[in-house]
């Protein structure tokens, strides 16, 4: 790809919005991802009889387990999401600004 | 010798390390029987290794195939790949036997170890592969003065390889001893040797497939062991966890967080450490110039997360279940005269065993030499991975990029890659060996404090801060290097489990808690405060990395060279 390619690419406002929509996307993911794994170890240190109740009466599993493995399946979960978002939405968007800006001349 | 005499130091330091719990070493067994469906497994690894070492090394001519198995990896395989080489027998032994020990608890450290993987997918996975040749010092210095920065990150990445590698070896020393009842430093030699032949041989597509078989042979393994165990609660999580408890000498306590934890602030800074330490690892991140595109680096995050996660749900299975089923096996235990044992304390070889002998107690002698083998394989698997990424930092980003001034031959540079794979062997095996007596939890900790502290800030803010200059990168990363070795050095870890002092001068377990912010402020002050001609140029190239960063082209023309 030609350095003008590359300018006009960078300058254009649809591609500035693109990018900081990824951007958004990666760190509202991130902040979620933090707040779900901070959020279960603020459980452990400061409740942890909490995460020991019984899921039910009677049960012995306890509510911990169910949110431990509740943790596991939201980061597996929102890896998911990400992939699947990257691949319908910002990928298809950036091959078309690219091959309207190598056009474009 | 008699095998297994200095167990004390716990078999997996890492976990112990991680867990601060004396208390999951156990008695050592009178002698181990060599078994031989285990070394029959084993051979058979070794074997199929060995022939895709030789099939690796015919396609194994240029830099390119050596470090990155020329980009020709798919995401799914590479997935598979990045599994195999974070799934190490620490976590497979460790965890389930922690899971087994205190229950509830190792699921909160199975949770730490996975959480790093969305923050690789969210933030590094995409810019690794669009920005980087061969290792993620590349992304790092894409705009920066090459000399400092090449040389501050590759020497965390060297302290994090060396000493990773020394954990790994010491720990499959006292495995090996125990499971196959061979003496310490044979079981170095012959994994120091096989790493050097698939490295040197191979490069990473031998590396890569290594991994890949060993990523099966685990899962699989695993898989079976967790189903016929849970079978024999009718396929009731619910039945498994009320037998364990009316049998576990921790009883219901063992449902929820005990004292694992110590308080807050440790919980604190060991997720730090964890969550940052996987995205600071420069072996992992290597492995994300093995596929062709952002698009199969994606998938292949997916993929190693969803793998990793389920092996972690398997361990917990396997750990929980094994409370119950072993202990209908006295036999797996040092008993008194009058037959009692202590559940969780008499455990023959320590809670490391527990997956193992399970695997006995559920699958019998063929299943145990199965699993036996597939542990020492995955020792393999994991050393290899270090070893490539060790050799690829001395000779790409220290030799090719820095001293050469990417002026060096191809060919120099291939000979000085595969020198630097049997000097990284010696040591190992060395450092191995003399450390055979030290209890080296300590080191886990500074390798992930040093993966988190360092490498991560430089990595995230050079990729999406536009601001930082040379200057901040490196007074940031030397500052999260510093602080991370020091607070190890005067932490309970070094201060009283090897020096046997009574208190640590420092509290913090894992400086991460510090380190981790300190680099960052380090990284923000220093580049604010830098406005010369160069910092100028720094931050307006910014835009255009950015633009690579988000397109993928350079990778693109990249590939078709």
């Amino acid at each position: 790809m030609q350095q003008i390619h590359i300018d006009l690419t960078k300058a254009s406002p649809a591609y500035r919005r693109l990018v900081a929509s990824r951007r958004r996307f990666s760190f509202t993911l991130t902040a979620l991802m933090i707040l779900t794994y901070y959020g279960f170890i603020l459980f452990v240190a400061l409740a942890p009889h909490m995460l020991a109740h019984p899921l039910y009466a009677g049960a012995t599993t306890s509510m911990g387990i169910v949110a431990g493995v509740g943790v596991i399946l939201v980061a597996v979960g929102l890896t998911g999401w990400y992939v699947l978002r990257a691949n319908r939405a910002f990928d298809p968007s950036m091959r078309a600004l690219i091959a309207a800006a190598a056009q474009g001349d | 010798m008699k095998p297994g005499r200095f167990l004390q130091g716990a078999t997996l330091a890492s976990m112990s390390a991680l867990a601060h719990a004396s208390s999951i070493e156990g008695p050592v067994p009178d002698h181990v029987d060599l078994n031989p469906v285990a070394i029959g497994t084993f051979l058979l690894f070794v074997l199929v290794t060995l022939g895709i070492t030789r099939w690796a090394a015919r396609r194994t001519r240029t830099t390119k195939d050596f470090y990155s198995a020329g980009g020709g990896i798919t995401g799914f395989q590479n997935g598979l790949a990045i599994a195999g080489d974070y799934m190490s027998a620490a976590s497979f032994l460790g965890l389930s036997g922690m899971v087994f020990v205190f229950g509830f608890d190792g699921l909160i450290y199975s949770i730490g170890f996975l959480v790093g993987w969305p923050f690789v997918m969210f933030l590094l996975a995409e810019p690794l592969r669009n920005l980087g040749k061969f290792t993620f010092v590349d992304v790092v210095a894409y705009r920066f003065e090459q000399a400092p920065i090449r040389l501050l990150t590759a020497s965390t990445s060297l302290v994090v390889v060396i000493f990773y590698l020394v954990v790994q070896m010491v720990g499959a020393g006292k495995l090996i001893q125990l499971l196959f009842g061979l003496p310490y430093w044979m079981a170095e030699v012959i994994v120091g040797a096989l790493m050097v032949v698939y490295v040197f041989f191979g490069g990473m597509t031998a590396t890569t497939w290594v991994q890949i078989i060993k990523a099966v042979l685990l899962l699989g393994g695993a898989t079976f062991m967790a189903v016929i165990s849970l079978a024999q609660f009718g396929f009731s999580p619910e039945e498994m966890f009320r037998r364990a408890v009316e049998i576990h000498p921790g009883e219901a306590s063992i449902m929820g967080p005990g004292k694992l934890l110590k308080d807050p602030l440790n919980a604190l800074s060991l997720g730090i450490a964890l969550m940052f330490g996987t995205a600071g690892f420069p072996h992992i991140l290597m492995r994300f110039f093995t596929v062709p595109s952002a698009k199969e680096a994606r998938k292949s995050v997916f993929v190693a997360t969803g793998f990793i996660g389920y092996f972690y749900l398997l361990t917990f299975i396997i750990g929980f279940s094994a409370i119950t089923l072993l202990a209908q096996h006295p036999e797996f235990f040092k008993t008194a005269v009058d037959g009692h044992f202590n559940l969780t304390r008499d455990l023959l070889g320590g809670s490391n065993m527990v997956a193992v002998k399970l695997a006995q107690a559920v699958g019998g002698n063929l299943f145990y030499g199965f699993i036996a083998a597939v542990t020492f394989a995955t020792i393999l698997a994991v050393v290899a991975g270090l070893t490539l990424s060790g050799a690829t930092t001395v000779s790409h980003d220290l030799y090719a990029c820095w001293l050469a001034r990417g002026k060096g031959s191809e060919a120099q540079e291939m000979r000085i890659s595969r020198i630097s794979t049997l000097a990284l062997s010696i040591v190992a095996i060395g450092l191995g060996i003399l450390f055979e007596h030290v209890n080296v939890a300590f080191l886990v900790g500074l390798v992930a404090a040093v993966a988190a502290s360092a490498n991560f800030p430089v990595l995230v803010s050079s990729i999406f801060w536009r601001g930082m200059t040379t200057r901040g990168a490196v007074v940031g990363g030397g500052f999260g290097l510093v602080c991370a070795v020091l607070l190890t050095l005067f932490s309970k870890s070094v201060w009283v489990d090897v020096l046997h002092q009574a208190h640590a001068p420092v509290a913090l377990d894992n400086p991460a808690l510090i380190s981790v912010p300190l680099a960052f402020a380090g990284i923000w002050l220093f580049s604010m405060l830098d406005r010369g001609a160069r910092a100028q140029r720094e931050r307006e190239a910014f835009a255009l990395q950015e633009f690579y960063s988000q397109t993928g082209i350079l990778a693109l023309k990249a590939a078709e060279h």
